[in-house]
This record gives structure tokens, C-alpha cells and sequence, in this order.
């Protein structure tokens, strides 16, 4: 249901309609509205669900919702233990953090990609896109703040001089191939938040373009293509949801290691 | 699909949420959890001692009951070989009885046959003496036939 500037244009001028971000400011200081408010409106369902649990916690018989609670917590703690064996009490915490945010990012997702313009249509909002993940800003957003864990805990733990060896006589310890080393070390630093912003951003936006493209065939096949993408697309979000979490917590347990 | 200040209002956020749920949502979770464990594995080693325990409870109840069960068959063995002692004393005491009442009667017997034998001896004494008395039908002088009397008689009692 597109607005009526871009009926004129056809499928391309839906298919962009439901891409452009609700965008405030000129340049580099323009924000997206959008994906801020509904990434902070997520954030909070979370905090609220898992503070509620977390204030009622009890270490008898659990109830329904805290046993719910508790098996994403045990699920990420495993993770956690896994591939970290270091002691942190940032890493369990950002690792959830990171899963159930992401994983309602993506959740969005699933709404009727219409459902969201319509009202937004109706309350004036010209452009509106829901699912934050298939924001840039959000997923490097995340991605950076992971990046800079990464050099904190490689200058913290390492120290400094360490860890400028370690990038200039790491992976062949010769004097003479430093250069060669900076650069490797370069790039395998800095794919790290790449990889990991890019990787989602492209499974997320590469889902919601088709769900736009399945929402421009006639009603009476709409159904027989979005249902068997939307109930794969179950299996996306989670999946996309645990491996940033993972990789996250790869990233930073090898931050903590010596080589 | 630029990159641009929404960047830096999501790192804000993501920041707040990761401190938020350091300090207040994992630690009281995961408290709770471990917390759980240590009370799971505490349980589980209580039963196990309980089990333990019942164990050796059944194995000393089954060991006391062995030794009742040969106390009672000591007891048993001693009541009868005391009752067949009894049995055995009673016999010899009745058999003790029985012979000396015998002896009793045979020799009350003996007295009774020489009482008679003394009474017969008599009376055949008094009748020998009447029929003498009516065989002589003389007045015999008792004085001076005293001695043949006593005589006669005393041969009569020897016989």
C-alpha cells in the first residue's frame, strides 16, 4: 500500500517507499527516526521482561516465565562458557544483551511489511521502516561498540606492548615482514566489525526486500510464497541473532588470549 | 542507506542496555541459577545418604534378626533337653515310688502273716487246751498242768 507519490511509479517506487528510513537532518547529522525509536522501544521490551524476572528470581520451583527466562540465560552462558575461558563480568551479560536485541530486531521482520506504512501513513509519517537490522547505522553501530571491546580488553589484558607485538611480529615473527604484518593485522582487525555488521544487515534487508516483493503478486498467491518464507524466516532471525552473539564472544575471548 | 548519526544514538543505546543488564538483570538471574544447582546437587547427595543409611539400617535389622532367630533355637534346644530331664527324673523318681511301696507292702504283709500265725497259734492253744479239758472231763489241777500247757503250746505255735 504505497503512498500515492509513489503508486505513480510502480513496483520500484513501492519497493523504495518501504526501504527509505524515516530520516531527520541534513548530511552526516541527520537521524533515522525510525530505526533509533524502534530499537530503544526493543530495548526497553527487553530490559522490562528481564528485569521483571530478574527482581521475582527465586532459586526454588520456577514459574513459566522465569523458566523461559532462565533457558535463554543457561543458553547463552553455555555459549559464554564454550569459547570463553577467561572471568568477565561483561562478556555473559553482552552476549544477552546482543542475542534477544538483535533476535527482536530481526523479529520485526515478521510483521506484514504494510502494517507499519499503513500507520504510519496514517499518523503522517511519510517513510517508515521497521526492522532496525536492515539499518546500517544499527547493525555497525553494534558491530563498532564489539570492535572497541576488542581493543579494550587486547590493550587491557595484553597491555600495550604486548599487544603492538603481537600486531607487528604477528603471524610471521621476522623484523623484517612488519610491514606485511601491520597489514595483515589491519585487515583482519577491521573485518571483524565489517563482517559482523555486513552479515546481518545483508540477510535482514535480502529477507525484507522479498517479503516486499512477494507483497507485489497478486493477494491470491501472497500467501502459498510469504508463509513458507516467513516460517524459514524464524529460523534467519535466530540464526543471525546467535552468531552475532557468538562471534562476539569468539572476538573477545580471543582478545583475551595470548598467542 | 548512509551511514550517519544514527550510528553514534545506537551505540548510546546498545551501551545502556549492555550496562543495564550487567547490573541488573544477569547477576540476579544467573544467582538465582547457580543457586538452584548447589540446592539440586545438595538433595541429590542427601538421598544418596539416605539411601546409605537405609541400607546399613536394613543390613543390622537383618543381622539382629539372625541372631534372635539363633537365640530362640538355643533357647529351644535347652527347654527340651530340660523337659526330657524332667521326664527322664520324674520316671526314676516314680520307679523310687513305686518300689519302695512294695517294700512297704510286702513287709507289712510279713507283720500280718506272723500276727496271724500268733492269733492262730493261740486260738489252737485255748482249743487244744478245751479239748483236752473235755477229753479228760476230769478236773485238772491248772496249777500242775500249766507246764505241759505251755508246752504243748509253744509246740503248736512252732508248728
Amino acid at each position: 500500500m504505497a503512498t500515492e507519490a509513489h503508486a505513480a511509479e510502480g513496483a520500484t517506487g513501492y519497493i523504495v517507499h518501504h526501504l527509505t528510513p524515516f530520516s531527520v537532518g541534513e548530511g552526516f547529522w541527520s537521524f533515522h527516526l525510525d530505526t533509533l525509536f524502534i530499537s530503544a522501544v526493543l530495548g526497553a521490551l527487553f530490559i522490562w521482561f528481564f528485569k521483571t524476572v530478574a527482581e521475582k528470581a527465586t532459586s526454588d520451583v520456577p514459574g513459566l516465565t522465569q523458566a523461559f527466562v532462565e533457558m535463554i540465560i543457561e543458553f547463552v552462558d553455555q555459549q559464554v562458557k564454550d569459547s570463553f575461558h577467561g572471568k568477565s563480568a561483561l562478556i555473559s551479560p553482552l552476549a544477552l544483551t546482543i542475542f534477544c536485541w538483535v533476535f527482536l530486531w530481526n523479529f520485526m521482520d515478521l510483521f506484514p511489511v504494510d502494517l507499519f506504512s499503513t500507520v504510519g501513513s496514517l499518523m503522517g509519517i511519510e517513510y517508515i521502516r521497521v526492522v532496525p537490522s536492515t539499518d546500517l547505522n544499527a547493525t555497525f553501530a553494534m558491530s563498532i561498540s564489539v570492535f572497541f571491546l576488542i581493543i579494550f580488553y587486547n590493550l587491557k589484558i595484553k597491555g600495550v606492548f604486548h599487544f603492538g607485538k603481537e600486531l607487528l611480529l604477528h603471524p610471521f615473527d621476522s623484523v623484517f615482514l612488519i610491514p606485511f604484518n601491520i597489514l595483515l593485522n589491519f585487515v583482519e582487525y577491521l573485518a571483524k566489525p565489517i563482517s559482523l555488521a555486513l552479515r546481518l544487515f545483508g540477510n535482514l534487508y535480502a529477507g525484507e526486500l522479498i517479503f516486499i516483493l512477494i507483497a507485489l503478486m497478486p493477494w491470491y498467491i501472497q500467501p502459498l510464497l510469504s508463509f513458507p518464507w516467513a516460517v524459514f524466516h524464524i529460523l534467519i532471525i535466530t540464526l543471525q541473532a546467535f552468531i552475532f552473539m557468538v562471534l562476539t564472544i569468539v572476538y573477545l575471548s580471543m582478545a583475551h588470549e595470548e598467542h | 542507506m548512509s551511514i550517519n548519526a544514527t550510528l553514534i544514538g545506537q551505540m548510546i543505546t546498545f551501551t545502556l542496555l549492555v550496562w543495564f543488564t550487567m547490573k541488573y538483570i544477569w547477576p540476579p538471574l544467573i544467582t538465582a541459577l547457580e543457586e538452584r544447582r548447589a540446592k539440586i546437587a545438595d538433595g541429590l547427595a542427601a538421598a544418596e545418604k539416605g539411601q546409605e543409611e537405609m541400607e546399613r539400617a536394613e543390613k543390622r535389622a537383618s543381622e539382629k534378626l539372625k541372631a534372635a532367630k539363633e537365640q530362640s533355637a538355643d533357647i529351644i534346644n535347652l527347654a527340651q533337653k530340660r523337659a526330657n530331664e524332667v521326664v527322664e527324673e520324674s520316671k526314676a523318681n516314680a520307679k523310687k515310688e513305686g518300689d519302695r511301696m512294695i517294700e512297704a507292702a510286702k513287709a507289712q504283709i510279713e507283720q500280718e502273716i506272723a500276727q496271724v500265725k500268733e492269733n492262730l497259734r493261740q486260738e489252737v492253744a485255748t482249743l487244744a487246751l478245751k479239748a483236752a479239758e473235755q477229753i479228760l472231763q476230769k478236773e485238772i489241777n491248772k496249777a500242775e498242768h500249766n507246764d505241759i500247757i505251755a508246752k504243748v503250746s509253744s509246740q503248736l505255735g512252732q508248728a
